[in-house]
């Protein structure tokens, strides 16, 4: 049967230098891991239409491609294998790149056309798209970007000096400026307040924060809804910044590193703050501290809610309340990713419009029909699998009538308050199950955060996810920043930046 | 004859970005310099041969039909019938292409047409300044970069 493959990047560098890595038909071992030696039949030119070269692969296997055509005004070329130990067969595959024009970027589609034993489509598919095509992006990724950074740096090392290094660590405190309460209440008990964090203990981390994340719990912390701080104190779950220094046995930060961290105890709401490291994680470049700070807790709790509490499956239907919020959009976004399909329940126009630009596929609004009518309508009467649920009193009903047979839901908040007690019996009518998932339990240890912001992580580089950061506040703007979240009048994520 | 090519990268799925960008009478709802547009005659806005009449925030007034519309490839062709900016032969190209290496669109819109060689540059600069990078500007605002 025949099979098509086409895989495609974007390289950060422009059009000519990934050109001139690639237009050389007999370079392949230079720079692609899967092939070990590559050499050109007779004396034949690397350019010349025709030419034949003989690759063996890094796996043993030896074979022979021709070049069909080259184009060095559409950066263009296609080739043919002409005998093969790996059984691909009528095997032509065409390598174009195409300039980003915004960001003087490059966009390379590798794709082929060929034949395989019956039976062997899928495996030799996937080593196609996945050894050869993917792999062989990275390896040039590495190679030319690495090459546009050292170009940048060597400029720039002509007009700057260089960084200074961290010195050693001071015995001293370090002053620096919190936001507190006194007692539980409305925003206005938010005030400033100094602090002087110490030298950090064995295993402690010592930060200089540089964006701070407002998070609904912060609210609950607030009224004492939740008892997570005992006033007089700071709130605050989740910040970024740069490690001062570190105590004993800190192996997994240094000073000078861009951190952040997304746990209890509460106290991010401040410009130094020395805490336990365990949970503090190392940020890669591509995410910045603000990003960070907007997005680090929600992505974290979008991530074990559709890995670990759920394991989401592609085909899987799967219901989302307040696609247009914060974690409403990740999960949306993620799951449409991972192949399954999003009904969003929102409550305007607006929202189902961006529910949409997030991957649902279908937007329920209020209307005549129930959100259960509506749900059943659009999955031919048999209703979801999966509900992510942070509504609470108000939807819990309409959720467990929505699901399918052996549907799960998913109750992981409270928005319209607590859902009260129910006779669990009833749940018994379609089977369903339920699970009730607090952060903490999912997010307490070093290795469960760094499982869960690896992936996290790589879902960011790879654009699976957007973490949108809708509005910043002075530090010292705490209390409007709770007002704004209070009174529903933000969209994205709010970061609090330490006042210059 | 003067061409004009500007392509981006936007931060969501082919098909999520296509689903805004395919309607031919759409354009006020995401290019920030188009105010008002309606398909005249009243005919659906994915018939190719339509023609939309659109008004732009500056107040000038162009008539574009569609040419060609693939829902397979992405892709939508339409020339321009009448505006103020003094083209002749205008025809354009917007089309999407998924990256898939993560969750990512290529984004290409591209046009050639005819013009007074004085105006040459003022136009390829103000169309695919303008006119194309406007237009996916306000894409990547709202759908990711």
């Amino acid at each position: 049967m025949t099979v098509k493959v086409r895989r495609s990047t974007v390289i950060d560098a422009p059009v000519s230098a990934v050109w001139e890595l690639l237009r050389d038909f007999n370079a392949h071992d230079k720079w692609h891991p899967a092939v070990a030696h590559s050499t050109l039949e007779e004396a034949t030119r690397p350019d010349e239409i025709g030419a034949v070269r003989h690759f063996r692969l890094t796996t043993g296997e030896r074979l022979r491609e021709k070049l069909l055509t080259l184009s060095d005004r559409h950066h263009s070329f296609r080739y043919a294998i002409v005998d093969s130990e790996v059984p691909l067969h009528d095997y032509v595959a065409e390598v174009q790149l195409k300039p980003v024009t915004d960001g003087d970027r490059t966009f390379w589609s590798w794709s082929s056309t060929f034949n395989t034993p019956a039976g062997q489509e899928r495996e030799l598919a996937q080593l196609v798209a996945e050894n050869v095509y993917e792999a062989g992006f990275e390896a040039v990724r590495g190679r030319v970007e690495q090459r546009a950074r050292d170009a940048l740096a060597a400029r720039r090392s002509y007009i700057t000096d260089p960084r200074p290094t961290a010195g050693p660590a001071t015995t001293e405190s370090i002053g620096g400026t919190a936001m507190a309460i006194d007692r539980y209440g409305g925003a206005d008990e938010l005030h400033p307040a100094p602090v002087s964090p110490p030298p950090p203990g064995p295993g402690q981390v010592r930060l200089r924060q540089t964006a701070i994340g407002v998070n609904f719990i912060d609210i609950y912390c607030r009224t004492g809804y939740f008892d997570l701080l005992q006033p007089p104190g700071v709130l605050g779950m989740e910040a970024a910044g740069e490690v001062i220094d570190v105590g004993e046995g800190v192996r997994h930060l240094a000073p000078g590193q861009r951190a952040a961290y997304a746990c209890p105890p509460v106290g991010a709401y401040a410009t130094v703050r020395t805490m336990d490291a365990g949970l503090v994680v190392p940020l890669p470049d591509y995410i910045d501290d603000i990003t960070a700070a907007a997005g680090l807790l929600k992505g974290m709790t979008a991530e074990f809610l559709l890995h670990r509490v759920h394991p989401l499956q592609a085909g899987e239907t799967v219901l989302v309340y307040a696609p247009a919020g914060g974690v409403g959009r990740l999960l949306c976004q993620w799951a449409a990713y991972l192949g399954a399909t999003v009904i969003g329940a929102t409550s305007s126009e607006d929202k189902a419009r961006a529910a949409r630009d997030v991957g649902a596929r279908h937007v329920i609004l209020p209307g005549e029909a129930s959100l259960e009518e509506q749900v059943l309508a659009l999955t031919g009467g048999r209703g979801v699998d999966v509900i992510y649920d942070a509504v609470g009193r108000d939807s819990f009903a309409h959720s467990v009538a929505a699901l399918a047979p052996r549907g799960h839901l998913v109750s992981y908040g409270q928005a319209s308050g607590d859902i009260g007690s129910w006779h669990i019996g009833s749940l018994a009518t379609k089977s369903v199950t339920l699970s009730r998932p607090n952060y903490v339990h999912y997010t307490d240890t070093p290795d469960k955060v760094a499982a869960i912001t690896g992936r996290l992580f790589d879902a960011v580089r790879r654009h699976i996810i957007r973490i949108e950061i809708g509005h910043r506040f002075a530090l010292s703007e705490a209390a409007e920043a709770h007002r704004a979240l209070e009174g529903r009048r933000t969209s994205g994520s709010i970061v609090l930046v330490p006042d210059a | 004859m003067p061409q004009v090519y500007t392509s981006s990268i936007i931060g969501a799925p082919a098909d999520r970005v296509w689903a805004a960008v395919r309607d031919f009478n759409a354009l006020p709802d995401w290019h920030p310099a188009i105010a008002e547009s309606r398909i005249e005659g009243g005919a659906p806005s994915d018939q190719v041969g339509c023609v939309r009449a659109f008004r732009l925030t500056d107040g000038g007034a162009i008539r574009e039909k569609l040419l060609a519309l693939s829902d397979y490839d992405f892709c939508c062709t339409y020339s321009i019938l009448e505006s103020p900016m003094g083209v002749e032969n205008y025809v354009a190209t917007l089309k999407l292409t998924p990256v898939t290496d993560g969750s990512r669109t290529f984004a290409e819109w591209s046009a050639e047409f005819d013009c007074p060689p004085e105006r040459e540059a003022e136009l390829v600069r103000q169309i695919g300044e303008g006119v194309f990078q406007g237009g996916f500007d306000a894409l990547k605002e709202r759908f990711g970069r």
